[in-house]
């Protein structure tokens, strides 16, 4: 006979709501574009003729070849610029290790599609750079020329998460390990093959693998450079001009997202059982020397070439939303506020609805974050984890394929009340943006939920608290640190979704910001008012990035404060 | 027959002064240790031992001094040329070898043949108790082996001396127990010169033939435990090295004995001597004994106020006067001891009594 455990069917109850959410809003759209790419069009059989069709098309094979080419170059461009600063920064008492700390995060403030039409400017066959070039040494390089151009703006973009991961690991070897190599007899070149590679071996194939996948998903960046031979443009026109029951969108979007799990697997497989984090109390990291002045001289110069490479997109931004006319020439002809004035008058709702969204968008994130985190990790129902495995499942798909998926499942449905296409309805919009956000913003709710140490819910029990009551006082409130955290990433994130957005949005009204700086900069003469559009952009991510940090900071500062008294 | 060959040779350091900066962590050190010793640094933590150990390995530098390894000088080698063998205190196996791999690292940097290796790390895994783990990860393995893998791992490249860094404070207090004595055990067959960094007295004191005893980058004594047990330079080695009482007052000569008083009511008769003045007195514990408070063989008379029983002996703490003094009575079958809060006498083995 089993016991008698006391039940909480409030906790049964939430469940079911999350489920029924995530089935809805994730797992059946999903399912459906899985399902539409295996179906004959014209007998509605389950058949492979869809992907055959897709691969003896030369167009399509041209695009698979080019989004795994733009990915695999984007990575190892991306390595090429993280090596040196993880160098410098983990072998060295570097001055200059500020800076690149600080690099480390500047890109990450700011959408690639964003500065991709800035740095068209810049470094396009008739940029800035090739200009200047031109005159000086009387050659040019072509820089944004094709692939190049979403190579450059992506590893520029991405490399942040390689060279995280890359020092991470490298700070996480401790000075043993080196010196224990050094006392059986070996060093230099020989030493750092054998013991320091291999174990930071795991961290760069984790950062490597995001990189891949996040290149190989994006939408927005090729769109903006014009470049329409690679998968997931393809995708896109295809479901909007041939239409929605065009199979090879589908197709695409399985293609995609078997990608992104492949990278998933081979960064899971990367790091499974190798937590070769060595560091112990009090010790850190590998032997730093002082650098020699030489070495002083091209450690700076790299450091500020990449620099200047890496803020390239954010001045090229500035120039282009202030300046007046700017093109083949090095700098615009002149400066003027008026783009900014124009977007404001004329478009505000962008803004508006950006707002709008990306705050109902964090707070579906923030309440499914903290509710998901609590049954995981303190209820008993049976399939409670699955919901932690569906919702880190949304990592998986991208944006674009999430869209198709809503356009499919949704459609021929009409809103409640009313008979506008359920599809396009800018509700619609703000769910797919929660569902994307909710892996991070998961994370934070559950990392801020392990702090709170179970016994003082306990300790609210036993002094007659029940369980929603705790949850109220005692739970949400210690966690509110991780939550806000949440919320604001979300939020900043959110804002600047580009690829579900341009496949759910019908009307310009109902348009976010990232769906107007598309617009925008298709035309030469919208492409001031798009620039100042994308600076609106990076300042509500850079604050929302700010402030995350901040409140993250503090909640470490309060609990190291604790744990000393 | 050993598997291993050994090429021990003794360790000299001369005046060495080390900084980090502008602190002085090693002061004017010299020491000299014989081949084939077992030697232990001994001290607080954060007195300079490990910063010793690595200055022998090559992993620090000194601003002053010299270092010898036998005859030879070898203060500028850099680490991976000295073929001085370290043991970590975190053992620094890499996670992403196999044992089997570990061990043979030193030797594939070595160049050796291919068959030799295989044998030589073969030989060593048996010699420490692991031949059956050679496939394993070093997260595969329990805190006490992973000590064997660090070991092995040296020993296979045949050092000419072994430098351990608190080699037990990783492992729980039983196999702490066992493996300074497997340490010593190796240790003897081997006839390596070896050196034991720890801040416990008790391992230094069971495995080392002599301790030098440290406290903030300074040498304090050297000798063997009970040397420095029985005669120990100063108060800090005596108070370092077990137990003991150690009480403040004036020496003054008398007829036949010397007199030592506190200042504070009490007075302890000693065996004439010519020290005088003001001094210091250690009473090991051991050397004080309970009796009746009214017994005329009573030096000094107190009360008890803590008593504690640790199996062998049950320990006092007496409060005498304005002084409290520690006193250990051997515990046997039932023994009545003296109740908390009693008055009792106290005799003092007088010949036992170190003055400072
Ligand atoms: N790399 C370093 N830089 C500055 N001070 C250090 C460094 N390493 C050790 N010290 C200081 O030197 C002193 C001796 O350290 P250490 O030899 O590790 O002591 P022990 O091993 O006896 O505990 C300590 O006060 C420690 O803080
Ligand atoms: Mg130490």
């Amino acid at each position: 006979m089993t016991s008698k455990a006391y039940k909480n069917p409030g906790q049964t109850l939430l469940f079911i709501l999350i489920a029924l959410f995530m089935l809805s809003f994730l797992v059946i759209p999903v399912v459906k574009v899985f399902y539409v790419a295996f179906i004959d069009v014209n007998t509605g059989n389950l058949t492979l003729v869809n992907f055959l069709d897709f691969f003896n098309t030369s167009l399509f094979q041209e695009s698979f070849f080019n989004s795994f080419y733009v990915a695999g170059m984007s990575v190892i461009v991306a390595t090429i610029i993280s090596l040196p600063l993880a160098y410098f920064t983990t072998r060295f008492e570097f001055k200059g290790s500020v800076i690149i700390q600080s690099l480390g995060f500047v890109p990450l403030i700011m959408p690639p599609f964003v500065g991709a039409v800035a740095m068209q400017l810049l470094f396009g066959s008739n940029g800035s750079v090739n200009l200047l070039m031109d005159e000086y040494f009387g050659f040019t390089i072509p820089f944004m020329e094709g692939l190049n151009g979403v190579i450059f703006v992506q590893s520029i973009h991405y490399f942040p998460f390689i060279l995280i991961n890359l020092s991470t690991s490298l700070n996480n070897i401790d000075r043993s390990m080196e010196e224990s190599a050094q006392n059986l007899g070996s060093h230099g070149m020989r030493l750092f093959r054998r013991i320091v590679f291999p174990l930071a071996m795991p961290g760069y194939v984790a950062g490597a693998s995001l990189v891949f996948l996040k290149v190989f998903d994006d939408l927005g960046t090729p769109l903006l450079l014009n470049v329409n031979n690679m998968l997931a443009p393809q995708a896109y026109l295809r479901i909007s001009s041939i239409g929605i029951d065009d199979p090879m969108g589908y197709v695409i979007a399985v293609i995609l997202v078997v990608f992104s799990l492949f990278a998933m697997w081979v960064a899971s497989l990367a790091l499974k059982g190798k937590d070769y984090s060595t560091v112990q109390k009090g010790g850190g990291g590998l032997a730093k020397r002082k650098m020699r002045f030489w070495e002083k001289v091209i450690a700076y110069t790299i450091v500020i070439i990449i620099l200047l490479a890496v803020l390239s997109p954010h001045l090229g931004l500035t120039l282009l939303s202030f300046g007046s006319i700017w093109s083949y020439s090095v700098l615009p002809d002149g400066f003027t506020p008026e783009h900014y004035v124009s977007i404001f008058e004329e478009t505000p709702e962008f803004m508006v609805n950006t707002l709008i969204y990306a705050s109902m968008a964090a707070t579906i994130d923030i309440i499914l974050g903290t509710a998901i985190a609590y049954l995981v990790l303190r209820s008993k129902i049976r399939f409670r984890h699955w919901l932690d495995y569906t919702a880190m499942a949304a990592l998986a798909v991208p944006g674009l394929v999430l869209g198709i998926g809503y356009l499919r499942t949704f459609l021929g449905m009409s809103i409640p009340f009313g008979d506008m296409p359920l599809a396009t309805w800018w509700v619609m919009l703000v769910i797919a943006l929660s569902i994307r956000r909710l892996p991070y913003a998961l994370r934070a709710c559950t990392s801020a939920l392990h702090q709170v140490s179970r016994s003082l819910e306990e300790a609210a029990e036993n002094l007659g608290a029940n369980k929603t009551k705790t949850i109220y006082r005692i739970v949400v409130p210690l966690m509110s640190g991780g939550i806000l955290a949440g919320f604001v990433t979300s939020f900043a994130t959110a804002a600047v979704e580009l690829s579900a957005t341009i496949m759910l949005v019908s009307s310009e009204s109902d348009a976010p910001l990232s769906y107007g700086i598309y617009v925008y900069m298709q035309s030469a003469a919208g492409r001031g008012a798009g620039a100042a559009l994308g600076m609106v952009a990076v300042v509500i991510v850079a604050t929302g990035t700010y402030f995350s940090h901040r409140i993250i900071e503090k909640g470490r500062r309060e609990r190291s404060l604790e744990n000393n008294s | 027959m050993p598997p291993l060959q050994t090429h021990s040779v003794g360790i000299e350091l001369k005046n060495i002064d080390l900084s980090y900066g502008n602190t002085r962590v090693i002061k004017d050190v010299s020491l000299s240790i014989k081949q084939g010793e077992f030697f232990a640094f001994l001290g607080p933590s954060g007195c300079g031992k490990s910063t010793l150990l690595r200055l022998i390995a090559g992993f620090e530098h000194c601003q002053k001094g010299q270092v010898f390894l036998g005859d030879e000088e070898v203060s500028a080698l850099p680490p991976w040329k000295r073929q001085v063998g370290m043991v970590f205190q975190n053992y620094a196996l890499w996670p992403h070898m196999t044992i089997y791999k570990n061990v043979a690292f030193g030797l594939e940097e070595r160049k050796l043949p291919k068959n030799e290796i295989n044998q030589r790390v073969k030989d060593v895994l048996e010699l420490v108790g692991l031949q059956d783990y050679a496939e394993r990860r070093p997260n595969q393995l329990s805190g006490g082996q992973q000590q064997r893998v660090a070991l092995a791992r040296t020993l296979v490249i045949e050092p000419k001396v072994l430098l351990l860094d608190e080699p037990l404070s990783n492992l729980d207090a039983t196999l702490r127990v066992h493996m300074r004595q497997e340490l010593l055990e190796l240790q003897r067959k081997l006839s390596l010169t070896t050196i034991f960094v720890t801040h416990d007295q008790e391992e230094a004191n069971t495995t080392a033939d002599r301790i030098a005893v440290l406290k903030d980058g300074i040498v304090q004594q050297i000798g063997a435990p009970m040397e420095l047990y029985d005669h120990p330079d100063n108060l800090f080695v005596a108070q370092f090295l077990g137990s003991a009482n150690v009480i403040q007052g004036t020496l003054s000569k008398q007829s036949n004995y010397t007199l030592f008083d506190d200042g504070k009511g009490m007075q302890i008769s000693l065996q004439s001597s010519d020290i005088e003045g003001s001094k210091s007195i250690v009473l090991r514990p051991q050397n004080l004994a309970l009796c009746e408070a009214e017994s005329n063989t009573a030096d000094l008379q107190g009360q008890v106020k803590i008593r504690e029983f640790l199996g062998n002996i049950v320990r006092y703490e007496i409060q005498v006067g304005r002084q409290q003094l520690i006193v250990d009575e051997m515990y046997s079958f039932d023994n009545v001891p003296a109740e908390t809060g009693s008055t009792v006498g106290l005799t003092i083995n007088n010949d036992k009594i170190i003055i400072m």
